[in-house]
C-alpha cells in the first residue's frame, strides 16, 4: 500500500501508543516523511509475506536521545549511508528497508529511507513497542545477528560495528552515537526475508496506523476512545487491552542511571478508580503496581494516555498534575516466549517480579 | 501610582492602582489607532481622582496585537530566515509544515548556513561567515527589512548566533535581526517558527510602541511604561521591539494574575468568563501553571512559555437551548445588545437566563418574564454544571480549591461549586486584565542542558538558579523579591555525564526608579 498524508499522522499517533511512553515524539520523523510525500516520492509499504525468502531485508532507525533530535534535525542522508554501507558489506543491493522499532520516531524513519531510494518498507519490526537497547529485538532473540552494524553521523561519518554478540554490538554502537552528538542513524540485523518473516513482528506499521485512525474516527464522531480502542485489539495481534488506571499525576521524579532515564510516576485514582499507581520507567514505563501489586509489567505495553484527549503522552512529557488513563495491552506470542524474555522481560530491566501476561492478572 | 492598561480586541481597559489597592478602573472601546483609545481610557481612569500625571510611576500595558496580526496574517514584514546547522537539519528547511498562505505573506526567504553546536556544546560545524556575508547580499538585494537566526543548541550556547547577527548588521545597517536563543527554549522547529514569527512583526512592534509612547506623551506621563508577556512578566519597550512575539498569551495570563491579586489568593482556579467563552486556569505560587505541550499560534507550531488554559464555550452570549439542559458553544457574541432577549431580540441567552432567574438586572426584565422556570431552573444546572466540571478537570489535586470568578460575565455563577472550597467574586473583576497587568513581575529563565559529571546536582541547580535570579535582577526586579518559581529537569537519555536538561524561572519585583 502506498501512504499519504493522513496515514502519517495516524501513524504518528498509534507509534505514539506503541511506544509505551518511549521512543520519542515522532512528530520531526513524520515531517520527514511529509517532505518526501511532497517532493513526489512514493512511500511503499508490503507485507512481509511478499518479500521473497531470498531478499535481502536491511532494517533502519535513529539511536540516540529523543531530546536531542527535537534540537539537531538530522540532514537526512544519515540512515540512507548506514543502508548503503551494509549493502556494500553483504556486496548485494537491499530489497526492502523496515523499522527495528514500531514505537515513537523509529516508525518514520524507515519511510523517509525507502521513499528516497525507491525501496518498499516491511510492514514488520523487531521490537513490537518502543525498547532502550538494540540487543532488545526479536531478531536478535530468534538468532539474527545485529553486526555488522553502520553508524551514521550528518557528515557521512560512519562506524562499521562488529560485535561479538549483539549486546557487545549496542554498546559500541552506543559510544559512537554518543561521540556523534547523543543521535545517530543505523542500519543493522541485515537478514534473509526468510529470517524476517521467522523473526519479525508482523503488520505493526499498518497496526499503528489502525491505532491512530481508530482514536482520530473515535474522536470526530464524539464517541469514547478508549472504548474504540479497547474494541480494535482484538482483531489484532496485541489480541488483549484494557484499563487498568484512571487517575491524576500526583508525583513524577526521574533522574539519570547508568545513561538511561529512570523515573517513577505516582498517579491517585480518580472517577472511580481507588488507590495509588506507581509506574515505574526505564525510558519506556516497565511495570504497573497498584497498592504495591503488579497490574502490568514489561514486556506487555503500559500506556499512559490523557484522560480527556486520548493522546498517549510519553515519559519525557509526564508531568504532575496531569488527568491520566493507563491502559495495559499484551504483546504478540514471538515477545513473550521465554528466549525473549530473557533478552528484554522484567529480568532484562532489574525488576525482581516474575513475568505475568495482563490477561491473568486480575 | 501605577497604571495598568489591556488593549483587547474590543476593550481597552484600565486600572489604577495606589501599590494593591485599586483606585479606580475603567473600559473604553479599543480604536483603530490604538493611542487615541489608551488616551481616552487614561484620562477616564485619572477623572476625579485628584491623582495627577506626575503621579504616576509607571504605566503596564497587555496587548494582544501581535497576535492578532499573524492570526489574521495583516501587516506582517517578509522575513529572511537563516538557519545555522549545515550539514545536519538539512532534512526539514525553515517554513516547514506551516499554513501556505503564512509562508507565502513572509515570502519564504530561506537560508540554511554551516554551523550550529552540538549538546555539549562542540562545534557541528565553525560559522561559515563567508556564507553569512553572501546571504546578507541577497537580503540588501531583496530589500527584506527583518532576518530570524537560528542555530543548533543556542540555548546552550549562543555565540553563533550573536556573530552572525554581528555580521548581517554590519553589512546590512538597519536590518532588524531576531535571535532564536532569546525567544525559545530547546525544541529546535518550534523556536525557529518563534523566531522568524517575531522577526514578521518588526515593523509592527516599533509602530505599536510608539502608539503608546505617543498616548502617554499626550497625557503628560513621563513614568516609565512596561509590556507584559505571556509568563505574566514585563518587558520594556525597546525588549518589546525586538521581541514581540513574547507577548503572546499575555492576555490570559494578566487576567489570572489580576484575579490573584484581586482575591489575595495564590493557590486558586481563575474562571475568567466572556461573552463567548470562559478561560479556566490554574494559579500556583500567584503564576499560571504553564502548558506542558507545543502550541500552535495561526497554525504554526512554537513552544513558547504559555499559560496552561483551558477554553469552555460558555459565556454571557452563549446560546440557551433543549429547555435549558444545552448551552453554547454558540454565542451572539458582541451582537448581544441587539439579539439578547433583555435587550429586546429573539434569541435566549445565558444573560436572559439569570435576568428571568432575578440574579441580575439587565436591560428590561420585562422582556423575559415569558421564560418557563424549568428552563431557568435547567440552564441554571447547566451552566454551574459545565463550570465544575472544568474546573474540576484543571485540579492538580482532590482537595477543593478556591475559584475566583472575573470578567464581564461572571455574573453567569451564582451558586458554589462542589469542586471549589469558596467561590470568590472579587471587586473590580471586570478589569482583572488589567489590573493583572499592573501587578505584573519581571523574571528571568534559564532552559539549557547541564552536564552532572563531576559535580553534584544540588551545585548545578544552585548554579542554575542563580543565573536566573541574575536574568531577573537584569531585567529590572528589585534584589529581596526574587523567588525561584518553577524547576523542571529532564534527563537526556543515553547521554554520558548525565545530561539533564534544566529550566528554571526567577521572578521579582519591578524597581521603580
Amino acid at each position: 500500500m502506498k501512504l499519504d498524508g493522513a496515514d502519517l499522522l495516524d501513524l504518528a499517533r498509534g507509534a505514539a501508543f506503541l511506544g509505551t511512553g518511549g521512543g520519542g515524539d515522532p512528530y520531526v520523523g513524520r515531517l520527514m516523511v511529509q517532505q518526501c510525500l511532497d517532493d513526489g516520492l512514493t512511500v511503499e509499504v508490503i507485507d512481509p509475506l511478499d518479500v521473497p525468502d531470498d531478499a535481502l531485508v536491511i532494517p533502519t532507525a535513529m539511536m540516540g536521545a529523543p531530546t536531542v533530535l527535537v534540537e539537531k534535525i538530522p540532514s537526512g542522508e544519515e540512515a540512507i549511508a548506514s543502508l548503503r554501507a551494509l549493502e556494500a558489506h553483504f556486496g548485494r543491493r537491499a530489497f526492502a528497508t523496515m523499522p527495528i522499532e514500531i514505537g515513537g520516531i523509529n516508525s518514520t524513519i524507515p519511510l523517509v529511507v525507502g521513499a528516497r531510494l525507491g525501496l518498499p518498507i516491511v510492514d514488520a519490526d523487531g521490537m513490537g513497542r518502543a525498547f532502550p537497547e538494540l540487543q532488545m529485538e526479536t531478531f536478535g532473540v530468534y538468532g539474527i545477528s545485529g553486526s555488522p552494524l553502520c553508524v551514521t553521523n550528518e557528515y557521512g561519518d560512519s562506524a562499521l560495528i562488529h560485535g561479538r554478540d549483539n549486546k557487545m554490538m549496542e554498546w559500541l554502537a552506543r559510544g559512537a552515537a554518543i561521540r556523534m552528538g547523543g543521535c545517530a542513524y543505523i542500519a543493522e540485523y541485515g537478514m534473509s526475508g526468510a529470517d524476517m518473516k521467522r523473526t519479525s513482528i508482523r503488520n505493526t506499521l499498518t497496526l499503528a496506523m489502525r491505532i491512530g485512525r481508530c482514536l482520530r474516527e473515535a474522536k470526530d464522531r464524539h464517541e469514547n476512545p478508549f472504548d474504540a480502542l479497547l474494541r480494535l485489539l482484538p482483531d489484532t495481534p496485541y489480541s488483549y487491552g484494557r484499563i487498568i488506571f484512571k487517575g491524576k499525576i500526583v508525583d513524577m521524579r526521574r533522574e539519570t542511571r547508568a545513561g538511561f532515564s529512570v523515573g517513577r510516576a505516582r498517579i491517585e485514582g480518580l472517577e472511580g478508580w481507588d488507590g495509588l499507581m506507581e509506574i515505574e520507567i526505564q525510558n519506556e514505563n516497565l511495570i504497573a503496581r497498584l497498592d504495591g501489586q503488579v497490574r502490568a509489567i514489561v514486556p506487555d505495553l503500559i500506556c499512559i494516555m490523557d484522560s480527556e484527549t486520548a493522546e498517549p503522552i510519553t515519559t519525557e512529557q509526564l508531568r504532575f498534575g496531569q488527568r491520566v488513563t493507563v491502559l495495559s495491552v499484551a504483546v504478540p506470542a514471538i515477545m513473550r516466549s521465554p528466549e525473549a524474555l530473557d533478552v528484554f522481560g522484567p529480568k532484562g530491566f532489574g525488576l525482581t517480579e516474575p513475568f505475568t501476561p495482563i490477561e491473568s492478572i486480575v | 501610582m501605577r497604571i495598568g492598561i489591556d488593549v483587547g480586541g474590543t476593550n481597552t481597559d484600565a486600572a489604577l492602582m495606589d501599590g494593591l489597592l485599586v483606585k479606580s478602573a475603567c473600559k473604553t472601546p479599543t480604536t483603530p489607532d490604538v493611542s487615541s483609545g489608551i488616551t481616552a481610557v487614561l484620562r477616564q481612569v485619572l477623572e476625579g481622582t485628584g491623582v495627577g500625571p506626575a503621579d504616576i510611576e509607571a504605566v503596564m500595558i497587555g496587548t494582544t496585537h501581535f497576535t492578532n496580526a499573524v492570526v489574521e496574517r495583516r501587516r506582517l514584514l517578509e522575513v529572511a530566515a537563516i538557519r545555522l546547522g549545515l550539514p545536519a537539519t538539512k532534512a526539514l528547511p525553515p517554513l516547514t509544515d506551516w499554513p501556505a498562505d503564512l509562508a507565502d505573506t513572509l515570502g519564504r526567504h530561506v537560508f540554511m548556513v554551516r554551523g550550529g553546536n552540538e549538546f555539549d556544546g562542540r562545534e557541528i560545524a565553525p560559522l561559515d561567515e563567508a556564507e553569512i556575508r553572501r546571504i546578507a547580499g541577497e537580503i540588501r538585494a531583496r530589500g527584506l527589512k527583518a532576518a530570524a537566526v537560528t542555530s543548533v543548541f543556542s540555548p546552550v550556547t549562543s555565540v553563533m548566533e550573536k556573530r552572525a547577527a554581528e555580521i548581517l548588521l554590519a553589512e546590512v545597517p538597519g536590518l532588524r535581526i531576531s535571535l532564536s536563543h532569546e525567544v525559545g527554549r530547546v525544541g529546535f522547529l518550534e523556536r525557529e517558527n518563534a523566531t522568524i514569527m517575531n522577526a514578521c512583526l518588526a515593523d509592527l512592534a516599533a509602530k505599536v510602541v510608539s502608539s503608546f509612547r505617543i498616548a502617554l506623551k499626550e497625557m503628560r506621563i513621563a513614568a516609565p511604561f512596561f509590556i507584559s508577556q505571556n509568563d505574566g512578566t514585563l518587558m520594556t519597550p525597546d525588549f518589546v521591539e525586538r521581541y514581540p512575539v513574547l507577548t503572546f498569551a499575555s492576555g490570559p495570563t494578566n487576567s489570572m494574575r489580576g484575579a490573584a491579586m484581586l482575591a489575595a489568593r495564590k493557590e486558586a482556579m481563575v474562571v475568567d468568563i466572556g461573552g463567548t467563552t470562559s478561560d479556566v486556569g490554574m494559579l500556583m505560587h500567584g503564576f499560571p501553571r504553564e502548558s506542558a505541550v507545543s502550541v500552535d499560534i495561526g497554525g504554526v507550531r512554537t513552544n513558547f512559555r504559555m499559560p496552561d488554559v483551558v477554553a469552555l464555550g460558555l459565556g454571557g452570549g452563549s446560546i440557551v437551548r433543549d429547555d435549558g439542559r444545552r448551552i453554547g458553544p454558540d454565542s451572539v457574541g458582541y451582537e448581544i445588545t441587539s439579539r439578547a432577549l433583555v435587550f429586546g431580540g429573539d434569541t435566549l441567552t445565558t444573560t436572559d437566563i439569570v435576568v428571568a432567574a432575578g440574579l441580575e438586572q439587565i436591560g428590561d426584565p420585562e422582556l423575559v418574564r415569558h421564560v418557563p422556570r424549568s428552563t431557568i431552573d435547567n440552564a441554571l444546572d447547566t451552566i454551574h454544571r459545565m463550570v465544575d466540571e472544568v474546573v474540576d478537570r484543571m485540579k492538580t489535586s482532590a482537595e477543593p480549591l478556591p475559584v475566583i470568578l472575573v470578567g464581564g460575565g461572571a455574573i453567569l455563577v451564582s451558586r458554589d461549586l462542589p469542586s471549589a472550597s469558596e467561590v470568590i467574586r472579587p471587586e473590580n473583576a471586570a478589569v482583572a486584565n488589567a489590573i493583572g497587568a499592573a501587578i505584573a513581575q519581571v523574571g528571568g529563565e534559564v532552559d539549557r542542558i547541564y552536564s552532572l559529571e563531576g559535580t553534584s546536582r544540588d551545585a548545578v541547580l544552585g548554579a542554575a538558579k542563580q543565573e536566573a535570579s541574575d536574568r531577573a535582577a537584569e531585567a529590572g526586579a528589585a534584589a529581596g523579591s526574587i523567588k525561584i518559581v518553577d524547576i523542571e529537569e529532564v534527563p537526556l537519555a543515553y547521554l554520558p555525564g548525565s545530561a539533564t536538561r534544566i529550566r528554571i524561572k526567577a521572578v521579582g519585583d519591578l524597581v521603580i526608579a
